[in-house]
């Protein structure tokens, strides 16, 4: 068994608290900085200043205030994609495993297909023909993570419907309604929350790469993907500003992965790989 | 294995449908083509013919129709920037991303699969140590960053390879690395757990009781049932590949079809982007159908499922 995975979840509880509180803790505006003050090192490197811990970017913005509002931008965006992804893929799942029939063959066409196509891909032609905005973020992200939620509901309903005590609830009289979300939604819970852990580190992931590639929430907002981007040209004269949102960024998918990997194991032990 | 093929060659099939749906659907969404392909100079007559090609006074069905008859021959318009066929531009592009997907293979082969047998072998000693930081990174570092990060270190503070560019071999080393780490780290991982499993199994331990030597449990016995998931993963994760294979050509300014693809979303160039889009489908569809038939062939479990 492993143990429990203390430093990641320390890290975990950083990335929320700073992502909702980052008005109260980020020293500076993350928006706005003063030319006179661009390309400053950090606090530790020659010619850095206790006013800018982490340095300035090449606009002089305060990158510890950009890396703390980063934060926000990819918890809100995990958030939202996994609640509308999750309530997609579960919704399918429950009607795909328990109708089966040709309901279970086109839903689960449906996810063989989006599972065939590249997300970015996709990303990219939505973003170019119908713009650049939160939404159609949060909808590309939505339709990444949805099939995965939908294919393991679909195996664990297929298995929880053979149980007596659904045959039992079928016999009283319930709904279909009833039965789906009183006694078999009970049963996928586990799967899901292991899941969604693992999938919070992927959307991270592919939200900074949209952003890294020009196609994520728009600027000025001070997205982690986008802050990467800014520091491409300038790794010579000031590294930082790529390299500090890139460690941010690393360290809480690793930390997502690392507890996800805890959580399967003791919430899903048939799950469980050799370590 | 006959219904299986099929049923895998029909998916691929409807994939592409499906991805020439959603194309067509949003260049409709996007507004007008005309507007996108007209400037102020073009006259009543050009507005007219592209009318007449793209068939826009016809119903939406027969407009997909035409679509997909020109997608079929190849054709997919004009990119706008570079006021040539959009086919011809990444046919240009085509070996550069080749040559790079090829390399970053190769890398994540050499480094993967020796480091997750030694890993497994030798359990918990520091090349364990080294293997799990090399696969962690490599699960949770995005990929443009990690290649920023090879460029400010060896690029940059060492000196040792060129930063960008595709002017002298040694350009290739940096994207190759930083597009195949990912598979190499996924490679290591799943070997590893692979051959834990095996080396623990039944026969193993048969074999070992009979007196066979080490050497050949692990080459023999167990490294050939242990590459199953190795193969499967590789089929899932292609997509990857071509996620993977946009950002390093961005990061390191390769001229191949990922770079081009952001330059087609940079400069709002549907009808490239369109076709490199197609393209790079076609390509991931077709290597993940060859995968599954490679895997069904090695795995009889799967042929007669």
């Amino acid at each position: 068994m492993r143990r429990l995975p203390l430093i990641p979840m320390l890290i975990l509880a950083v990335f929320i608290a700073t992502g909702i509180f980052a008005p109260l803790i980020a020293p500076h505006d993350p928006e706005r900085g003063s030319l006179r003050e661009r390309n400053l090192p950090p606090a530790w490197e020659e010619g850095g200043t206790t006013k800018f811990l982490l340095g300035t970017d090449h606009l002089g913005r305060d990158m510890l205030s950009r890396v703390i509002f980063g934060a926000r931008i990819s918890l809100v965006v995990a958030a939202v994609t996994l609640v509308v992804g999750m309530g997609i893929g579960v919704a399918s799942g429950l009607a795909a495993g328990w109708y089966g029939g040709w309901i279970d063959e086109i839903l689960m066409r449906v996810v063989d297909i989006k599972l065939a196509i590249p997300t970015i891909l996709l990303a990219l032609v939505l973003v170019l023909a119908l713009g650049q905005s939160f939404m159609i973020i949060v909808a590309v992200l939505a339709i990444a993570v949805w099939p995965r939620f939908a294919r393991n509901v679909r195996g664990e309903v297929l298995q929880l419907k053979t149980m007596d005590f659904v045959a039992l609830a079928k016999v009283a009289g319930a709904s279909t309604p009833r039965i789906l979300f009183i006694h078999i939604f009970p049963g996928v819970i586990n799967t899901l929350i292991v899941l969604a852990t693992l999938e919070i580190g992927i959307v991270i992931l592919l939200e900074s790469t949209l952003s890294f590639l020009g196609a994520g929430v728009p600027p000025p907002t001070p997205a982690w993907g986008s802050m990467v981007s800014d520091g491409r040209d300038r790794l010579a004269v000031a590294w930082w500003i790529s390299t500090m949102p890139g460690l941010a960024i690393m360290l809480t998918v690793l930390s997502m992965n690392l507890f996800g990997d805890w959580l399967r194991d003791r919430l899903d032990p048939r799950l469980r790989q050799l370590g | 294995m006959q219904r299986y093929l099929v049923r895998r060659i029909l998916l691929a099939l409807v994939t592409l449908l499906a991805v020439s749906l959603i194309i067509f659907v949003m260049s409709r969404a996007a507004g007008d083509p005309r507007h996108v392909y007209l400037d102020d100079y073009s006259t009543q007559e050009d507005w007219d013919r592209l009318t007449e090609t793209l068939g826009l006074d016809k119903p939406y069905y027969y407009q997909y129709g035409i679509f997909l008859g020109s997608a079929l021959k190849g054709d997919f318009g004009q990119s706008i920037k570079e006021g040539r066929p959009s086919m011809e531009v990444i046919i240009e592009r085509l070996p550069a991303t080749i040559q790079l997907g090829t390399a970053a293979f190769a890398f994540s082969v050499i480094v993967g699969v020796p480091l997750g047998i030694l890993s497994a072998v030798k359990r918990g000693t520091f090349l364990d140590m080294t293997g799990k930081i090399i696969a962690l990174i490599g699960q949770s570092a995005p990929v443009f960053w990690l290649g920023l990060m090879l460029v400010f270190l060896f690029a940059v503070r060492l000196d040792w390879l060129p930063p960008y560019g595709r002017q002298e071999i040694s350009s290739i080393v940096l994207p190759a690395v930083a597009l195949g780490w990912f598979y190499a780290a996924a490679n290591l991982r799943l070997l590893r757990s692979a051959m834990l499993n095996v080396l623990d199994s039944e026969y193993v331990k048969l074999a070992r009781a009979k007196g066979v030597s080490n050497n050949v449990i692990i080459w023999k016995h167990s490294l050939r049932n242990a590459l199953i998931p190795v193969l499967t993963f590789a089929g899932i994760t292609l997509g990857s590949l071509v996620t993977g294979s946009l950002v390093v050509e961005t990061v390191f300014a390769w001229p191949g079809l990922g770079q081009l693809a952001i330059q087609a979303l940079a400069g709002n160039d549907y009808p490239l982007l369109q076709a490199v889009v197609i393209v790079f489908t076609l390509m991931y569809v077709t290597a993940a159908l060859l995968v599954d038939i490679m895997y069904a062939y090695i795995d009889p479990r799967i042929r007669y499922g």
